[in-house]
């Protein structure tokens, strides 16, 4: 099984609220693998809209995503797409 | 008899006994429960986190056959709510460990996510925490086997009053017995203003004190454009708003005559138009056939925010209008509000005498910053040909040149970064302060139209402040002194070969129209209810006669003598048409 970590810059204009995490639910939920958002220490589940908005992330804030099980590449590369582009 | 006040967020009257709809506190019970009552409690939360699903599912549903897209996805967050995974682990391991019941587990832990969102202060986040209580409560009342409001305690049209309405709580409710909405908080751009809207039932939301001082089954007026709820009525009160609704209503029953031309029967053709501020009533203005829009109130966007709009969101806004009233213009009158009402603002002092204090004109001049960006936003809506604009309560030549100097300043800028707009936008100037009045003169030399905001025109002329009831009666739009202004303004506009329109309440009273078509008035914007009304009288009756009665209402001495005039006239020439048009 794989675990993958990458560090980005999360990019829509809003930073990880409302709409943009429903999406990134959405998009976390259709792989198989864990998903999970560490920001400042704390590490969320990226399949949960309630623990990514408590997570408070905003526009231009760092962020490492943690991908573990056997679609870890595929889910990473599509979750670090949708985060780094101005999606708003 | 009490009055209250909030903000107008759907246009139109109600009148009908009050709801209230109870933000009642759910009392959640806590009890210890045994090991083997473990799976149990389990099962009762799915079971109501799937019913719950149930519900939000087919409030979707019907919110995206009513409203479209745009609402029903308000409720895509509700759902993620109701699936996710950390909140219902939580939830799980409450009732696993500190051998709970259900509702206490779920309420706590629904409280601990709040508190966090709460702390993170933010705007965004403090919405989606009203989704997840929303949400939230929805679950609670299932576990509790609590009825969600149904459809017996509407068997009569109702006023709802609540502190708050969720956008589920609208969407949910019967809307054929439902004649208004009053809620202590909100702003014009909260969800629930928007579906109001959408749905077209009259709203007036952040009374602030509404659920304090009414009580369900009292009657109650509210008046959606104004703002005004007032509780238990007086009979003149009621007999006024009842009259005011009429007219309303039977605006929508002649709209078979608003799609013709306003045209006299000698053939004199004027422009009726609406005033609109909310994009959401556009549709209303074409329904009722306004020739464009007369007056387009761009206040909202600075309201109640926290954050300026940009430039960007404005022009959006602004375009988005043009497009869409074309072949018809949209004259869009610049900021008409105080400096105080600016969320972004340092604290500005309260003034004594608002009316007479820093706003419209005089603020945008002070603060270029917001002014330009508005401007530029205008300018650059004008690129699609049918933009105007106007300045509100210039008092003077002066300001009339500086608002027009830093317009051109704008233009300068937008043709050097490559922007379109239109060159020759057309710059009009709001006659509404007696001193505008008196040198039109002057203004209208540099001005490519006049338009008549005759609601502040009598208020300064009359040294009326129409909202203190003690002196309201002076406030008389009859009065000789303000019909003579009025004439002049037309006279002198026209002698300096511009147009003049009005777009105050005059403009849409029928007696005050049929005078004002007499002095020559070349459009009239109004409320778009009250588009077919003027329409209707407009093609019944000649120009010639107005203009005949126009001149005699002129010579009399009293607003009383004026309205008798006037009320004569039109019972004369419309004859049996008479009630139907005026009288109602």
């Amino acid at each position: 099984m794989e675990r993958i970590e990458e560090q980005i810059v999360v990019n829509s204009l809003h930073g990880l609220h409302a709409r943009p995490a429903a999406l990134l639910v959405q998009i976390a939920s259709k792989f198989d693998s864990r998903v999970l958002l560490e920001k400042d220490g704390e590490i969320v589940d990226g399949k949960s809209i309630i623990a990514i908005l408590s997570l408070g992330v905003n526009k231009g804030a760092g962020v490492k995503l943690i991908v573990e099980g056997i679609d870890a590449r595929q889910a990473l590369n599509e979750i670090k797409a949708f985060l780094t582009q101005n999606n708003d | 008899m009490i009055k209250l006040k909030g903000i107008g967020a759907s246009g139109g009257v109600g009148i009908a006994k009050a709801l209230l709809l109870g933000r009642e506190e759910l009392t959640i019970p806590k009890t210890k429960i045994l090991h083997e009552d473990i799976s149990r409690e389990i099962y009762r939360l799915e079971e109501a986190l799937i019913e719950t699903r149930k519900e939000i599912s087919l409030l979707q549903k019907k919110i995206l056959q009513d409203l479209g897209f745009d609402h029903a996805k308000i409720f895509e967050a509700h759902l993620l709510v109701l699936e996710d995974r950390v909140l219902i682990e939580d939830i799980i391991q409450q009732i696993k460990m500190k051998k709970v019941n259900v509702e206490h587990a779920f309420s706590q832990s629904i409280k601990k996510y709040v508190d966090t969102l709460l702390k993170l202060d933010d705007e965004y986040l403090r919405e989606r925490v009203i989704d997840i209580e929303d949400v939230s409560r929805r679950v609670l009342k299932k576990l509790l086997k609590k009825e969600n409001v149904s459809s017996h305690d509407f068997k009569e049209k109702v006023i709802i009053v609540a502190h708050d309405l969720s956008p589920s709580q609208t969407a949910s409710l019967p809307k054929e017995n439902i004649v208004g909405f009053v809620s202590d908080v909100g702003g014009r751009t909260s969800h629930t203003s928007i579906i109001a809207r959408s749905l077209g039932i009259p709203a007036v939301v952040g009374v602030e004190v509404a659920t304090q001082h009414i009580k369900s089954g009292e009657k109650i007026i509210i008046d959606g454009s104004d703002g005004s709820v007032i509780v238990s009525p007086n009979e003149k009160i009621l007999k006024d708003y009842q009259r005011k609704l009429l007219r309303i209503t039977k605006g929508s029953k002649t709209i078979h005559v608003s799609k013709l031309k306003a045209c006299t029967k000698d053939s004199r053709e004027v422009i009726v138009s609406a005033n609109v501020e909310l994009p959401e009533e556009l549709a209303l203005a074409h329904e009722f056939g306004a020739e464009g829009i007369g007056l387009y109130r761009t206040e909202y966007m600075f309201l109640g925010r926290q954050t300026l709009p940009l430039e960007e969101e404005q022009f959006r806004a602004y375009s988005n209008v043009a497009k869409k009233i074309k072949p018809y213009s949209v004259i869009i009158r610049t900021i008409d509000i105080g400096g105080d009402k600016f969320l972004s603002q340092p604290q500005v002092p309260t003034e004594m005498s608002p009316f007479l204090g820093w706003r419209a004109i005089r603020f945008c001049l002070a603060r270029p910053d917001i002014f330009k960006g508005q401007l530029r936003a205008i300018l650059r809506a004008s690129a699609e040909g049918n933009v105007k604009i106007m300045f509100p309560m210039i008092s003077g030549i002066e300001e009339l040149r500086e608002a027009k100097k830093v317009l051109e300043e704008c233009k300068k800028e937008l043709k050097k970064e490559g922007k379109a707009f239109d060159e020759k936008i057309s710059v009009g100037t709001m006659i509404e302060v007696p001193s505008a009045a008196l040198t039109a003169d002057v203004l209208a030399k540099e001005s490519d139209f006049f338009s008549i905001g005759t609601n502040d025109l009598i208020q300064y002329s009359l040294a009326i402040d129409r909202a203190n009831e003690k002196v309201a009666y002076l406030y008389e739009p009859g009065h000789p002194a303000v019909l003579k202004l009025i004439k002049s303004v037309i006279e002198i506009a026209h002698e300096n070969n511009i147009w003049v329109g009005m777009c105050g309440e005059m403009a849409g009273e029928p007696l005050f129209a049929f005078l004002s078509l007499g002095l020559e008035l070349d459009e009239f914007s109004m409320p778009p209810p009250y588009v077919p009304r003027i329409k209707e009288l407009i093609k019944h009756v000649t120009f010639e006669e107005a203009r005949v009665v126009a001149e005699r209402a002129l010579s009399l001495s009293t607003a009383k003598e004026v309205e008798q005039c006037l009320q004569e006239a039109l019972k004369s020439f419309l004859k049996d048409d008479f009630e139907r048009i005026v009288n109602i």
